[in-house]
């Protein structure tokens, strides 16, 4: 038995110890933000935050996340209630076919739990692992952007509340 | 500028159309009539041709539900979305009303294929036209109820209304079938100046789901009591199964089954993972026996150029031009280069009671179910393809390949879902390419500067090999009964494949253009986003500037120079307005490029402007900046088409300067990210632009593979503007160039 914490829930999960932990979130916890892309640690479409890392979850077995603190896209908001980086991406229009979409949020997520006020080269930088194929990255760029801001003006009117 | 070879296939569609419209309209003698005087009757609108009848596309329920089926499919290219708005400006609801059914042989209309940039003129065109010829219908049903003039009624918020205010919900009007009726040439279509929703940019309603975490792929199905399974892949073309010893595999935890047919090789699993421990086993344990087959990487072109090959005139001149006062000739290449989706392939098969379901991110459910139908040797009706968004694919990937393993895997394993999908290796090693090419091209230049006679070759493969028959599907050939692909068929022209835009749309007087057709595949290809007018633009509009360099003349006012057609020098002259071409300042190192096209000469007219950067040190290059303007006829969704157009952009630099398929003897060596780069943020410009030109009335142009063309061209020229060296193969790779420079 593993344990972990997903989106703040606790999970127990029965697998062979060294399942990457795509496979646990996408069979056994039955989420779908992160995808499989290349299992190679080539193209972050598997992006999820484990403890405010970014993380290959293709690669990482899960018995190394024992107790860690998992977040995937499904916990930084809903369809209705979308999270500032959710919302940005939906203001931008930042998506083509999306496959790569929720891997690139996770990231974006990390960054800016880091660097609240990263510079465009950062951005990039920061970005630089994760593909997307359909050619959305002016907007994906934009749509971090426009949520750093939006998450930096909210943290200056309301410092507790609005952690990103 | 269609030359007659061109334009003979496209009249006999239009009459074709024509005569069978006539025939469902007139009395027969009639038709004869009409038949020998060739004036048909108007054809109807987009795909209501081939499927006339106007509840095929909308039904209304007694409640006022409204559902629009389209034979399309949503790829990521925001065509969901277009199509509803057509349809609520149409009925005059709101969007958020109208519930689509996308490509699905048990719901929708047959559309074949969604490809070729035609969603938006097939499909698009019959909804507008069904939802308003729908409207009228229901309105003159409340005008017969209410006993008042049509006129004096009006369509809104799914009601029809009476001037005195009474009101008549749609819901309550379509008792009896009203809508199943034949479409009629012409509708009523609301004037453009009164549009709500047509031409505004309306958010993309998939986008919500896949920001968020929803079931949005056909990746992301799970069916109740689904299991899951990898195939074994054979480690390269023609290459067989010797003997594989699958009991220990067999007893592996969570292992179903083996499947073992011929080479082809396949492991069923209750959970993914298992499936994936069990195919990774199973492959260990496979002994190939493996051909070498290719040509070597460095004598691909040499080797291209002696396959035997079957010329295809795409308009040859009669009668000898004017001896030129300056020639210039030159050849290009193209290597393979692949699709790449970020999602391999995947499908969902579910066979039971001698039926079988599939959920298939293909491009086409009609043509792929008579495929399976085929393949498994079963009726047509008993085969049910449900398409489900997949990851981006640009084209013929390896969509219907994991359709068929699904399809084999689930008659294997009856009763419960098989769910496949293919590993990174597999997708980047087993799709079809987008062919290698080349091309040969000379002009003469008259004494004004103008081009005066031009010769053109283009040798390819086809660009397409898709479904419509099993040995279309890539695992049908490793069966112990394999079914071969079959030698695949010219398109014809005006659209055609390798030589689609070989034909240029400039002016010039006197042309010989030939398609050089190779029908001999080397490695594995179909249709890539744009097929052959991405390599015959980048040719066309590399020799344009290479014929403006040898006329003295500014690129720009030299394109213009050789074009009527309005529109097409309207978006020219607008992209290089907005890129600042007459005031450029060159920074060193700094280079400018124009290209324009009209994708197929049919589609929308894209011109593209960029500036590049060159590192001298590595011969690295680099888009800065990208400036588009296109036309792409009547815009519905203006941000729709300015996110394809970005895209395009992007991803036709990332070909242009990055990527061509490895192989060796035997084996594709392109087989990961690493081994087939493609673009990352940081080779990303800093900005990109996109003008959309917007002609309310006018017939929808297909844009989504408008800018693949150009972009390379304009990438070449602003290589050529940075640094005076012209490089003449695709792609312009960093070693490539530094070798060009001398460093
Ligand atoms: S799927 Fe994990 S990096 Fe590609
Ligand atoms: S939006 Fe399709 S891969 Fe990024």
């Amino acid at each position: 038995m593993i344990e972990l914490t997903v989106n703040g829930t606790p999970h127990r999960v029965d697998v062979d110890p060294a399942t990457p932990l795509l496979y646990v979130l996408r069979d056994e916890l039955r989420l779908n933000g992160a995808k499989f892309g290349c299992g190679l640690g080539q193209c972050g479409a598997c992006t999820v935050m484990a403890e405010g890392e970014a993380i290959y979850s293709c690669l990482t077995p899960v018995a190394a996340l024992q107790g860690r603190k998992i977040t995937t896209v499904e916990g930084l908001g809903t369809a209705d209630n979308p999270g500032p980086l959710q919302r940005a991406f939906i203001a931008e229009q930042a998506a083509q076919c999306g496959y790569c979409i929720a891997g690139m949020i996770l990231r974006a997520q990390a960054m800016l739990q880091r660097n609240p006020s990263p510079s465009d080269g950062e951005i990039r930088a920061a970005m630089e692992p994760n593909l997307c194929r359909c050619g959305t990255h002016m907007r994906i760029l934009r749509a971090i952007r426009r949520a750093s801001n939006e998450m930096r003006t909210a943290s200056a009117q309301n410092p507790t509340e609005a952690r990103p | 500028m269609i030359d007659a070879l061109a334009a003979r296939p496209s009249r006999r569609r239009v009459l074709a159309g024509g005569a069978l419209i006539v025939s469902f309209a007139l009395a027969p003698r009639v038709l004869l009539a009409q038949t020998v005087q060739g004036a048909a009757a108007p054809p109807l609108p987009g795909s209501l041709k081939t499927e006339p009848m106007l509840d095929a596309w909308i039904r209304i329920d007694a409640d006022g539900a409204i559902t629009v089926f389209t034979g399309k499919a949503e790829l990521g290219q925001g065509i969901a979305t277009a199509l509803i708005q057509l349809a609520a400006e149409e009925l005059v609801v709101e969007p958020a009303t109208i519930h689509l059914v996308t490509a699905d042989t048990a719901r929708t209309p047959n559309e074949g294929f969604t490809a070729g940039s035609h969603s938006m003129q097939d499909s698009g065109t019959a909804i507008m036209n069904a939802a308003a010829q729908a409207r009228a219908i229901l309105v003159k049903a409340a005008a017969d109820r209410l006993q008042l003039a049509p006129e004096r009624l009006k369509a809104e918020g799914g009601a029809v209304i009476a001037e005195d205010g009474r009101r008549v919900a749609y819901g309550e009007l379509v008792a009896g079938a009203i809508l199943h009726v034949r479409a009629a040439p012409r509708s009523d279509l609301i004037d453009p100046k009164n549009h709500r929703l047509i031409g505004k940019p309306w958010p993309r309603i998939d986008i919500p789901a896949k920001v968020t975490g929803g079931v949005a792929f056909v990746q992301d199905l799970r069916l109740p009591d689904m299991v899951h399974a990898r195939v074994v892949w054979p480690p390269s073309y023609g290459a067989t199964l010797k003997a594989v010893d699958s009991a220990p595999v067999e007893t592996m935890p969570g292992v179903l089954k083996v499947v073992r047919n011929g080479s082809y090789l396949a492991v069923i699993a209750e959970r993914e993972y298992q499936a994936i421990a069990a195919m990774r086993a199973l492959a260990d344990a496979a002994q190939w026996d493996e051909t070498p087959t290719l040509p070597t990487e460095d004598e691909l072109f040499s080797y291209l150029a002696r396959q035997p090959s079957q010329l295809i005139p795409v308009r040859q001149d009669s009668g000898s031009p004017p001896p030129p006062v300056q020639s210039v000739a030159a050849r290009y290449r193209r290597a393979y280069q692949m699709h790449g989706s970020i999602g391999p392939s995947c499908a969902v098969g579910l066979f039971r009671d001698d039926a079988l379901t599939l959920w298939t991110h293909t491009q086409g459910v009609f043509p792929l179910r008579a495929a399976v139908a085929e393949l498994l040797a079963l009726a047509p009706e008993k085969v049910r393809c449900i398409q489900v968004q997949g990851s981006g694919c640009y084209g013929h990937n390896a969509a219907d390949d994991a359709a068929a393993d699904a399809a084999l895997l689930a008659r294997a394993f009856p009763g419960r879902p098989v769910r496949v999908q293919w590993m990174r290796e597999q997708e980047h090693s087993w799709e079809p390419y987008g062919p290698a090419m080349l091309t040969e091209v000379s002009a003469g230049l008259d004494a004004a500067g103008k081009i005066a006679q031009w010769h053109y070759r283009v040798r390819s493969n086809e660009h397409s090999t898709r479904p419509g028959t099993a040995g279309n599907l890539m695992p049908a050939w490793h069966l112990a009964q394999p079914v071969a692909l079959p030698v695949p068929k010219p398109i014809p022209l005006p659209e055609g494949g390798g030589d689609r835009n070989a034909l240029p749309l400039y002016t010039i007087p006197f042309a010989d253009i030939v398609y050089d057709f190779v029908p001999a595949m080397t490695l594995r290809v179909s249709a890539l986003r744009g097929l052959g007018a991405y390599m015959n633009v980048f040719t066309i509009e590399s020799f344009m500037d290479e014929l403006a360099l040898a006329a003295k003349a500014d690129p720009v006012a030299f394109r213009l120079r050789h074009l009527e057609d309005p529109r097409a020098r309207d978006v020219i002259t607008l992209a290089a307005e907005r890129f600042g071409w007459s005031n450029y300042r060159r920074q060193p190192g700094r280079g400018r490029g124009f290209a324009f096209a009209r994708y197929k000469n049919l589609g929308a007219y894209a011109a593209v402007a960029v500036e590049a950067a060159l590192e001298h040190e590595t011969g690295r290059l680099r888009v800065i900046r990208a400036v588009a303007a296109t036309d792409s006829g009547e815009a519905v969704n203006p941000d729709g088409i300015r996110n394809q157009i970005e895209g395009g952009i992007l991803q036709s630099s990332s070909w242009t300067l990055y990527e061509s398929v490895g192989f060796d003897r035997t084996r594709i060596t392109s087989r990961d990210w690493s081994s087939y780069p493609i673009l990352r943020f940081s080779a990303v410009p800093e900005s990109v632009e996109v003008h959309v030109i917007d002609r309310p009335g006018q017939p929808f142009l297909g844009t989504g593979e408008a800018t693949q063309g150009p972009t390379a061209g304009a990438i070449a020229n602003a290589l050529a503007d940075a640094a005076g060296i012209r490089i003449r193969e695709l792609p312009l790779t960093a070693e490539r160039i530094k070798q060009a420079i001398g460093v």
